[in-house]
């Protein structure tokens, strides 16, 4: 039976192995400037996971095999260099992996949230509720108006609370349901939620951002290809939490002003 | 053997004689731990049932379940489960699992039932604490319980509970009203359990040991337990307020954790001045340790077991026990991981990143002990043996996938992912399962004073070592192609080519599960019918197997507490008559010293 076990192991092991090493399910292509750090992040670590994962379980397999046939009697015998070889090589290997993978994870994270966003970045506002996105652009006049929680009303459409007949800075403001931006722009996202947490998950902009209600956040990202994605919820935020999803368009400078206009004109 | 008398400051109290007293509240350790025991059974039971329920509906959304409008009309109208009774059904069975499965059986229940024996004491020093431990743990699983039953049914918010939906009340969604305030009721209740249970685990192995028990010599099922209580002490007694002061957002018109100006259904809430993110803070505080709670017993069990089936001591005793201790020294500077994309400073993320990676290295030193003291061994393979091996195997697979969700850089694309989910249920829910079967295999004898049925101890070990790799690990791989977690139904785009994966993944659910039923067989048909147990079936070393008989009596060693003579694990020992001494045996040998 040991070495049905053994063997067992190591099927389940090289198994385990092979989705990953075909990619057969993976992360969506990348469509950020930022991304490649994390894409390299990745594929680093998971060279490094799936070295310690088959050769432990190999090993696991092997000595099983090997040492549950030993006959009655037979004398023990420890392992060459005993429990000092373990200590050492799990300080020296495992700490300088960890400790490697710690450095360069802490660059690539740095290199997204320790930079400012451009001056020249665009914002754009994004509210989250139960169980929608909206989004908000400034408008002409470059400025968001201000938000009356009293005000929001589902049913009259004012998702954001704007007080557009006393507020001039909302008066312009284009709210909109889904999401678009011009290719090659770096964002601003000002993100705050409605009511309870929700997240912002773009797999392919490498983004994930988690609403925090009484915090205002803001993100900033540049998505390089034209293209339609699916921005949903990470958070559980209630019942509809599945079906909390909505489009992000990349678009070229042309196209994005043009839905912008569009989407002017329907407020 | 020594009189009891040097224990005379310890509350004695004399053998019961009513039914009530001696079964129900029973101040003897050993028949409180198997309470806890029939109860993180039952518990298992009714989680696992729920987690059949939600694979179903994930694998075919809109599936008919014949008969589960019985279990709730309004959340299962017409035998289909809604959108939110799906949440309601996860948030059950992660609490049930994670609190009165997962912490009960590895840690109260054997713990209970053998760290006073493993030390040399006739019980615990507060044997009515340890009543009312198990007592106010069983209500709070009541009480959790109950919510199926009470209002719009349970809390759909998750185990984790994130305010404000959880301290907004109804007008967030079904179960958010009653539903949260018993589940905080229930999990303030244990932690108030547990708080009872650890105190008396630590003073009953810094004060209750027997003449030569040196705190070296204790075996290491009791160091993990010691270990665990003292995690358990501080982790409990941060959650057990924050329970309560959910409790109050609700009913006392408080706002700890709601800020102002929140708008749901249209209406301005009538809070103000809360943090969401206190809430997770506190939650997490406890949730990292807990996780460790949770497998460290599991850890200390299989060690313990193994060693009998290896015929050896562990390469280095203390290596081991130090590894523990960094285990849970360290379980409370990384909770953050769990925090990268709240919102929290992102210095912050990578000041609790560091940690959590350093954490690996305990870990490998005792993986890398489990492996080097197979080296040389004289196997046994039986059932205990083959599910305390399978804990070495989940240990490495569940382990490795921390080296992602460790770092914030990589957590952007994996949290709140399948590949999450498939992390912890490896690591510390199979993981820690497979350290409960390996104790229930080698300890049922002396519980019952009869032998498990091998035969079909051995199958229920290679449908459950198997099928728990067929659930779990395509969970990983979900998890990378960007599949949330804690959605009912995959209606995403990019989700909908996974469905195939889900549906793998729940008839692998459906068999393993069956297979339990096979263990639930075992347990109760070997209780009444099994083979008699001889007295030391696994020729092994600790105290546990000194006790003039199976089940031990009342007082454990029948009057006269043993002398401890010997290390715990005196195996393949030069010069004596076998090839292991007793812990308690008086025969003069060489100590077999490890190198650590």
């Amino acid at each position: 039976m040991a070495k049905i076990f053994a063997v067992t192991i190591i099927v389940i092991a090289i198994l385990s192995a092979i989705p990953i090493l075909r990619h057969t399910w993976w992360m969506a292509p990348d469509i950020s400037t930022h991304g490649a750090p994390i894409d390299e992040q990745m594929s680093e670590t998971m060279a490094e996971a799936g070295i310690s994962f088959l050769a432990s379980q190999i090993l696991l397999a092997i000595f099983i095999w090997k040492f549950s046939q030993s006959k009655p009697g037979e004398k023990i015998r420890s392992f060459p260099g005993g429990a000092m070889t373990m200590v050492i090589g799990a300080f020296l290997l495992v700490g300088t992996e960890v400790l490697a993978l710690g450095a360069f994870g802490a660059k690539a994270w740095a290199s997204i949230y320790f930079t400012a966003p451009a001056p020249n970045a665009m914002p754009i506002q994004v509210q989250a509720g139960q169980f929608a996105f909206y989004f908000r652009y400034p408008g002409p006049d470059g400025k968001f108006g201000p938000l009356h929680p009293d005000m929001i009303s589902e049913a009259s459409q004012n998702v954001y609370g704007l007080d557009i007949d006393h507020d001039p800075d909302a008066k312009d403001d284009i709210v909109t349901a889904e999401m678009a931006v011009p290719a090659n722009r770096e964002i601003h996202l000002l993100m705050h939620a409605k009511d309870v947490g929700h997240s912002f998950f773009v797999p392919e902009l490498r983004v994930q951002q988690d609403f925090v209600p009484g915090l205002d956040l803001s993100i900033h990202f540049t998505a390089t290809k034209v293209g339609r994605y699916e921005i949903v919820c990470t958070q559980l935020c209630g019942l509809g939490h599945y079906n909390m999803r909505t489009y992000l368009s990349v678009l070229s400078q042309q196209d994005f002003e043009d839905w912008l206009k569009k989407q002017a004109a329907s407020q | 053997m020594h009189d009891m008398s040097a224990h005379a400051h310890v509350a004695h109290h004399a053998p019961p004689t009513s039914f009530i007293r001696k079964h129900i509240f029973s101040l003897d350790h050993k028949v409180i731990g198997k309470q806890y025991y029939g109860l993180a059974l039952l518990a298992v039971f009714v989680g696992m049932f729920l987690s059949w329920l939600m694979r179903l509906h994930l694998g075919w959304t809109n599936l008919t379940i014949p008969g589960l409008h019985l279990l709730s009309s309004n959340g299962a109208p017409g035998n289909v489960m809604t959108p939110e009774y799906y949440l309601q059904l996860m948030t059950m069975h992660a609490t049930i699992m994670v609190f009165f499965v997962l912490t009960t059986a590895p840690f109260a229940a054997f713990g209970n039932y053998f760290l006073p024996i493993q030390v040399g004491a006739e019980d615990m020093p507060f044997p009515r604490f340890n009543m009312m431990s198990f007592w106010i743990t069983f209500a709070g699983f009541v009480v959790l319980v109950s919510s199926f039953f009470v209002g719009d049914g349970p809390t759909l918010g998750g185990w984790t509970q994130y305010a404000p939906l959880s301290a907004v009340g109804s007008v967030a969604g079904p179960g958010e009203g009653s539903g949260v305030v018993l589940w905080a009721i229930s999990i303030a209740l244990f932690c108030v359990g547990q708080l009872l249970g650890s105190l008396n685990f630590i003073t009953t192995t810094l004060d209750m040991r027997t003449k030569g028990m040196s705190l070296w010599r204790l075996p290491l099922s009791t160091w993990a337990w010691f270990i665990t209580s003292v995690m358990g002490l501080t982790a409990f007694a941060v959650l057990m307020p924050a329970c309560i002061l959910l409790i109050l957002d609700h009913v006392a018109g408080t706002s700890f954790f709601v800020p102002s100006n929140l708008v749901i259904s249209d209406q301005v809430q009538p809070h103000s001045g809360g943090s969401t993110l206190l809430w997770q803070h506190l939650f997490w505080f406890f949730g990292h340790p807990e996780v460790y709670i949770a497998i460290v017993p599991g850890m200390g069990i299989i060690s313990h077991v193994l060693i009998a089936n290896m015929r050896r001591p562990m390469l280095s005793h203390r290596t081991l026990i130090y590894s523990f201790g960094a285990l849970a020294v360290l379980s409370y500077m990384v909770y953050g991981h769990h925090m990268f994309v709240s919102g929290m400073n992102p210095v912050s993320s990578i000041a609790f990143s560091f940690p959590t990676l350093i954490i690996t290295i305990p870990s490998t030193i005792l993986v890398l002990i489990w492996l080097g003291s197979l080296y040389g061994a004289r196997l046994r393979i039986n059932t205990a043996s083959l599910f305390a091996l399978g804990f070495i195997s989940m240990f490495i697979s569940g382990g490795v996938s921390g080296f992602f969700l460790a770092q914030p850089s990589i957590d952007i694309m994996l949290h709140a992912t399948y590949f999450v989910v498939g992390h912890f249920h490896m690591v510390m829910g199979v993981a820690a399962m497979f350290g409960i079967f390996a104790g229930t295999y080698f300890w049922f004898p002396k519980m019952f004073g009869r032998m498990m049925n091998e035969t079909l101890g051995k199958v229920h070990f290679w449908l459950t070592f198997v099928g728990t790799y067929c659930i779990f690990m395509p969970f990983h791989y979900l998890g990378l192609a960007g599949n949330v977690r804690r959605y009912q139904a995959f209606v995403v785009d990019y989700m909908q080519p996974l469905v195939p994966v889900h549906r793998f993944i729940t008839v692998a659910a459906l068999i393993t599960g069956a297979a339990q039923l096979i263990f639930l067989y075992n347990l109760i048909h070997s209780r009444f019918w099994g083979e008699p147990a001889p007295e030391n079936p696994w020729q092994a070393t600790s105290l546990e197997w000194s006790t003039p008989s199976s089940p031990p009596p009342f007082d454990n060693f029948g009057g006269k507490l043993p002398v401890v003579y010997h290390d715990p694990y005196q195996y393949g020992v030069e010069g004596s008559t076998g090839d292991y001494v007793m812990q308690d045996s008086p025969e003069q040998i060489e100590t077999v010293r490890d190198e650590g």
